[in-house]
């Protein structure tokens, strides 16, 4: 048969089992969008390319698929970046498609043209340019093996005008990668194993640390096997939100900077860290140098740089979690920590009075009772994607997941603007999930042009955003570190009730606290999407708060009055 | 503290610059750089010298091997090793030294390959002590150009790059990379 790049580009996409491309067509993406109509990939058309990336990035987090983006050469590849970033930091498996102008312009300076493998360079896991129509059915299904093997990342494929014009004699056929010098499938050896067994078993207060890679690996049932066996405590990062069942009495919390001050004190006297998946990123260890003192640690990772690069430690084990957990389970003789167990239990005990949802109600409307209310109306089960900055510390205090793949979030990266288009990404991968929005008046504004996108594709989502009239986290480290100058935080936003009106749909706003709950239980009942502006206290901190490169058992507690602590 | 890390790469565009970027991103500045083919179609060869006292550069195999297209990395630094630096120098020369400056080349096992009326161009090849001795021996007559191609280096023995930098770091790995004699 004769086939174009464009065709053959479709056909390999299918062939890879891409149900779903965001993008946005331009001058020198016209022969692949001209190529759609014979294909049976939908495709979504988005409002910016940044929403695009962040669409596949939040579709693949939903789904553990690859999520795929497209988009034109020039501006419309340079929109991809904070995306690509975004999906690169938080080991997210995407795969970017860009028209480059005909190869014979490359180096021209010609409209629209840009070094866009040059630019990804940095930020992919790895980037292709095809000039040669020969090259994409090999190189299509490389980048998806790339994208999603190993640790995951952003691929880039950028394809030249005239690779997707040319027509040539073609016929599908199975591929086999050969790239010698990739290895996704390490695994460690039967000895390192053994030292791993007698340092859990010599554990006196152990603590498990679960990150994005149990998501990954798709380990969450041996991590709840090892955790019960050896009757280790549970802490989880931003990103490993979900992987553990929030409900189940082994289970802490998230740890770090706004982790709860009973994980953090957990870690900080804990005699052997278990770090499943996770990479001790700075959010996590405060000062690296005061980081669980007196714990000996080992560390189990896909990606051996992250073995010894933030935190040194005792073993690192490299390969697949599951593989690993799944080969160390059978050796480890089962365990009990009573007084570890009761002396986490105590520090737990001695912070609930500082829990927002614990004290009195003085009449004001904070964030957390917004997110409690939507977590206790959605039974904790819905699909919650946070944006950046305070409403996203909020919802990972307070919106309990049990299940995996329910939590995300841009962490790594800490992108504003992400959370609507990964929201949509998520619904496209899991549209029988309720999925909630949840993100703050700034970062909102930030993608708020994809509300067109949800219209155009008909698509049910609840938004809601906590608007307090501030950047939040920016106003609040200008409160603790900067004497309360808060310049530039301030802002003022539109009425986001007549923006979801002004896009047919229902916006609804909620001042007081006894509204909360009437408010999320419409959004649920109505068809179509509806935003909630929740009108919440202006100046409230994400507490508790460990100070940038301080220890993480030294937090900022919040303020407790004497009625609450009677 | 000079490192010496050698590199086996996939023989791709844009190869070369995907390693030197590891080096650029963490501020790293490459004091010397040689690349070129090895006994293996397809896969380039990379010695890349960089200065440093940073403890990091102990980071710098691990980042390497991130890449795709990177297939064997090593540090050879405290290694046994067989370093060779060819440089080409441009000399000034009159009719009354210039029978001295071949002589000198002669002592350092230099070679001539250029003669004109008041210059010579001579090219040595060694490890960079030697080099450079011959270099500041022929200073004083006035060197008006001069182009080294950067150090390569190979271990002594039987060793060679292909030994398995995973087998040393205590991991297994599956995947046996064979490469055709």
């Amino acid at each position: 048969m004769k086939y174009s790049g464009a065709q053959i580009l479709w056909e390999c996409l299918e062939r890879e089992g891409v149900e779903v491309v965001f993008g946005y067509p331009g001058g020198a993406t016209l022969p692949i969008y001209d190529a759609l109509d014979s294909s049976t990939i939908h495709h979504v058309l988005v409002r910016h390319e940044q929403g695009a990336v962040h669409m596949a990035d939040g579709y693949a987090r939903a789904s553990g698929r690859v999520g795929v983006a497209l988009a034109t050469s020039g501006p419309g590849a340079t929109n991809l970046i904070t995306g690509i970033v975004t999906a690169l930091m938080d080991s997210s498996p995407v795969v970017c498609i860009t028209g480059q102008v005909a190869s014979p312009l490359i180096g021209y300076d010609a409209f629209q043209e840009t070094d866009v493998t040059g630019i990804t360079l940095p930020i992919t896991k790895h980037n292709y340019l095809i000039t040669d129509v020969h090259e994409i059915p090999s190189v299509v299904h490389e980048a998806f093996y790339i994208a999603g093997s190993g640790r995951p990342g952003p691929v880039l494929i950028d394809i030249t005008k005239d690779a997707q014009q040319e027509i040539i004699e073609w016929e599908y056929e199975e591929m086999t990668v050969h790239l010698p010098g990739y290895r996704p499938d390490l695994s460690p050896s039967s000895n390192d194993l053994a030292y791993a067994v007698q340092m859990i078993h010599a554990a006196k207060q152990p603590v498990i640390l679960v990150g994005q890679g149990v998501l990954n690996s798709g380990a969450m049932a041996e991590v709840f096997e090892f955790a019960t066996q050896t009757q280790s405590p549970v802490a989880s990062t931003l990103l490993g939100l979900g992987s553990f069942p929030a409900d189940h009495p082994l289970y802490l919390g998230m740890m770090g900077m706004h982790g709860e001050a009973w994980v953090n004190q957990t870690i900080q006297n804990s005699d052997l860290l278990l770090a499943f998946g996770m990479r001790f990123s700075d959010r996590v260890t405060g000062k690296i140098s005061t980081f669980a003192p007196k714990a000996k640690k080992i560390h189990i990772d896909i990606d051996p740089s992250e073995i010894n690069k933030n935190v040194t430690v005792d073993l690192g084990l490299v390969g697949d979690l599951k593989e690993i957990l799944g080969r160390l389970l059978p050796q480890i003789e089962p365990a009990e920590h009573p007084e570890w167990l009761s002396q986490i239990g105590s520090w737990k005990q001695e912070a609930a009075i500082r829990d927002i949802k614990n004290m009195q109600d003085n009449g004001h409307l904070h964030a957390a009772h917004v997110i409690h209310d939507i977590w206790r109306c959605t039974n904790g089960e819905a699909l919650v994607v946070s944006d950046v900055g305070q409403n996203q510390m909020w919802t990972a205090q307070y919106y309990r997941h049990n299940q995996p793949y329910t939590a995300i979030t841009s962490g790594g990266l800490g992108t504003m603007g992400f959370g609507l288009p990964a929201a949509i990404g998520a619904k496209f991968a899991r549209p029988e999930k309720e999925v909630w929005i949840i993100a703050g008046d700034g970062g909102f504004q930030m993608t708020q042009s994809e509300l067109s996108t949800i219209v155009q594709e008909g698509i049910k989502i609840n938004i809601a955003i906590i608007n307090n009239g501030y950047l939040g986290m920016v106003r609040q480290w200008q409160e603790f570190f900067y004497e309360n100058r808060y310049t530039s935080t301030p802002i003022i936003s539109p009425d986001f009730a007549k923006i979801a009106e002004a896009h047919g749909l229902t916006g609804i706003r909620v001042t007081k606290r006894e509204e909360v709950e009437a408010a999320v239980r419409k959004a649920q009942s109505l068809p179509e999407t509806v935003i909630i502006d929740f009108r919440v206290e202006k100046e409230d901190c994400v507490y508790p708060m460990v100070p940038s490169n301080a220890a993480i058992d030294t937090m900022i507690r919040r303020p407790v009055s004497q009625a609450d602590l009677k | 503290m000079r490192h010496t890390f050698v590199a086996l790469v996939e023989d791709k565009p844009g190869v070369l610059n995907r390693v030197v970027s590891v080096f650029r991103r963490r501020t790293f500045n490459i004091e010397s750089l040689a690349v070129g083919q090895t006994n293996q179609p397809g896969i380039s060869r990379i010695t890349i010298v960089v200065d440093s006292d940073k403890t990091e550069v102990n980071r710098i195999i691990p980042y390497m091997y991130k890449l795709i297209n990177v297939i064997q990395v090593e540090d050879i630094t405290y290694k046994p090793r067989v370093t060779r630096d060819l440089v080409m120098v441009k000399v000034n020369t009159t009719s009354e030294n210039r029978s001295e400056i071949m002589k000198l080349a002669d002592v350092f096992r230099a070679h001539i390959v250029d003669v004109a009326n008041n210059s010579l161009i001579i090219e040595i090849t060694g490890d960079e002590e030697k080099v450079n001795s011959f270099v500041d021996v022929l200073r004083p007559y006035g060197i008006i150009e001069m182009v080294r191609t950067g150090i390569v280096a190979m271990e002594r023995g039987a060793e060679t790059i292909f030994n398995n930098y995973f087998e040393s770091q205590g991991f297994q790995m599956p995947v046996e990379f064979k490469f055709a004699s």
